[in-house]
């Protein structure tokens, strides 16, 4: 029988790098409490021995206080041997679940992670007393450079149930962890380093809050700099000078029919990269020569925001503004994750406590943050009128966020309890894990969207060819256009903005609208509703219940907002 | 047992920045205090308040060289004794 070797810990000890590291396989790692919200299973092989290694999420106590805390003591239950991960410059903090690990009988190995760490901070461990002290093996690691890994391995034949410490109460332990500290820790005095200055300046609200404001637009811009650059230099000259060159080609050959509809669009007209609507066109072009150019930046900003440990520093300076909207400041995590894709964003509205805070968290992240692949679309359609059009979908969906909020904090019912979180030291983010970590997800990227563009592709294809698009868009076209002032056919691409929002943005560029329309369009698609992706995680995180109220909501404020804008915009 | 609080025994939210404290007692539930003690927040601890959010935002605390933000409510049932 294969064994079950789960990991657990406290959130943001670096449970996943061991994981990657014993495993081999690669989950995303970051300096902030709460990035795994769920487990991940990979195998390890050694002297012939086949182990299943479970990455859980961190958990201060076996007394869960949130969903994701909820799944780590599920992990547990199912597991033979147990690896502790503990962060060694946080010692006593960290002994309490490992108190409450020794009692639950299960063989265990201690580790203590970032002992680089304790080096700079004057922190000395004495590692093979606290093995004496607690029965099990201890092993020092550094596993973001892999130090001690070897070791865990060899070590993980001597884990052992624990025959010295016995089972008590809470106050007991402390007592326990109290005179262990006595005997294993020494602390030497330190003084406030430039990391400390760092923390300091941007944690303090005078200080803090511009810096907040510099980092964001900051962020964004670079964003958006290295997007375009790398569309420009790089991906449009390949698709320009080599690729639709190859397909023009190909055009000739295949000849009109359906085929030829199918892969590359009508035949005779001109190929257009985002209109055509053939699957070696626009289901190409789309995910890799207009989308992942932003997927790039964005993950590569973002992992370094995520690695630095800036997340949890802004969490506590937006935490006011966020409680009005019934959360609190944990609340901007799921929006970040969310620009990039909403399905992450989804699924980490786990680390909220409560079951109100996690509803209007998960249902404004679906009705207002568009997530990158539409958003590089809505930059390739709308930029070139000018930043004033990106700025109203921008704003108007900043309003929304606040004023939808404001609203369901009064009429949902139930606790929205305050922050607790820890913050991070910071730590300079390795320039290699960053672009692993980047890689990783453009992969999953190209995994997801380019299959969903296909069959998006395909489906519109068959619909077209069949009539039934075109029944619908007349059906909708006087409330398009007398509620939205939008042509009927933009309700088809509302339609196909449920499979892939990017692809009904190429399908709105096509409709020849105005800049204002097009505006009014686009915020539209982003608030009816999320991506089939999206909604198929929010049905399993919210429950069926809750997600027919939420999608009730997406769709009437889309109404609303839609008839607003156009009576705004178009002045009719 | 009734703690007899002395003359600078006083909520956490209380204590100026920088200033160092140690806590006193922890009040409200049961689960509660279990939670701030995992996190380290118990009584005999030394703390200090690293910034203090405006129109009653959260506390940033220094906890045994371990930082952390919790709510003015949550702050509020901490006592301390100033040192």
């Amino acid at each position: 029988m294969i064994k079950k070797i789960v990991l657990m810990g406290n959130p943001n000890v670096g449970k996943s790098v061991v994981f990657s590291r014993l495993t081999g396989a690669n989950v995303i790692a970051s300096n902030y409490p709460g990035t795994t919200v769920d487990f991940s299973k990979g195998k390890m092989r050694y002297e012939g021995d086949t182990f299943e290694i479970i990455d859980a999420p961190g958990t201060y106590s076996l007394d869960p206080s949130n969903k994701a805390e909820e799944v780590a003591l599920k992990m547990l239950r199912e597991a033979d041997i147990v690896i502790n991960v503990i962060d060694s410059t946080n010692l006593e903090r960290n002994l309490y679940l490992t108190l409450e690990l020794l009692e639950q009988n299960k063989p265990l190995i201690l580790v203590l992670n970032l002992w680089d760490e304790t080096k700079h901070l004057g922190i000395n461990i004495d590692e093979k007393r606290l093995e004496q002290i607690l029965g099990v093996p201890v092993i020092p690691t550094v596993a973001l450079t892999g130090e001690g890994i070897k070791e865990l391995v060899i070590n993980i034949k001597n884990a052992r149930v624990n025959d010295k410490i016995k089972p008590t109460s809470e106050e007991g332990r402390w007592i326990e962890i109290g005179s262990i500290i006595k005997k294993v820790e020494v602390v030497e005095h330190r003084h406030h380093t430039l990391r400390d200055r760092i923390s300091d300046l941007t944690i303090k609200p005078h200080t803090g809050i511009p810096i907040a404001i510099g980092v964001i637009f900051i962020s964004f811009w670079i964003v958006r700099l290295i997007g375009e650059s790398l569309i420009i230099f790089v991906l449009d000259p390949i698709f320009d000078n080599y690729y639709f060159p190859l397909i023009e080609g190909l055009s000739e050959k295949i000849g009109p029919g359906t085929i030829h509809t199918l892969l590359i669009g009508e035949y005779g007209s001109p190929i257009d990269k985002i209109e055509s609507l053939g699957m070696l066109t626009t289901g190409l072009y789309i995910p890799i020569g207009v989308v992942l150019p932003y997927i790039i930046s964005f993950y590569f900003m973002l992992s370094l925001l995520e690695d630095t440990g800036y997340l949890p520093r802004l969490a506590t300076l937006v935490d006011k503004v966020f409680h009005k909207l019934g959360m609190h400041g944990y609340g901007i995590i799921p929006m970040f994750l969310g620009l990039g894709c909403n399905v992450p964003g989804a699924l980490s509205t786990r680390t909220l406590e409560t079951k109100k805070q996690r509803f209007i968290s998960a249902t404004l992240l679906a009705i207002c943050v568009p997530c990158m692949a539409q958003l590089a679309m809505v930059f390739g359609a709308l930029g070139k009128y000018g930043l004033f059009y990106i700025g109203i979908v921008f704003i108007t969906l900043i309003l929304l966020y606040i004023i939808l909020g404001l609203i369901l904090n009064k009429i949902i019912r139930g606790e929205s309890p305050e922050i607790f979180m820890e913050i991070p030291a910071y730590r300079r983010p390795s320039f290699k894990a960053t672009v692993k970590k980047t890689w990783m997800r453009i992969r999953w990227f190209l995994k997801e969207a380019i299959p969903f563009l296909f069959l998006g592709v395909l489906i519109i294809n068959i619909l077209y060819a069949i009539g039934i698009l075109q029944l619908i868009s007349n059906v909708l076209q006087p409330i398009m256009s007398n509620f939205f002032g939008m042509p009927g056919d933009a309700s088809i691409a509302l339609i196909t903005g449920f499979l892939r929002k990017d692809l009904a943005v190429g399908m709105l560029i096509s409709l020849n609208m105005s800049p204002l329309q097009l505006v009014i369009a686009v915020t539209m698609l982003t608030i009816y509703f999320p991506c089939v992706a999206t909604f198929a995680v929010l049905i399993k995180e919210l429950g069926i219940k809750d997600m027919i109220k939420s999608a009730a909501l997406m769709l009437g404020v889309a109404a609303i907002v839609g008839i607003i804008l156009k009576i705004i915009l178009l002045g009719v | 047992m009734v703690k007899i609080m002395n003359i600078k025994s006083i909520p956490l939210t209380q204590l100026p920045i920088n200033q160092r404290g140690k806590i006193v007692a922890l009040d409200g539930g049961l689960g509660f205090q279990r939670r701030l003690r995992v996190m380290g927040i118990k009584e005999g601890q030394i703390v200090k308040i690293v910034s203090k959010q405006p129109f009653r935002g959260p506390l940033t605390i220094t906890v045994f060289g371990c930082q952390m933000t919790l709510g003015r409510g949550m702050a509020e049932k901490i006592t301390v004794e100033v040192i």
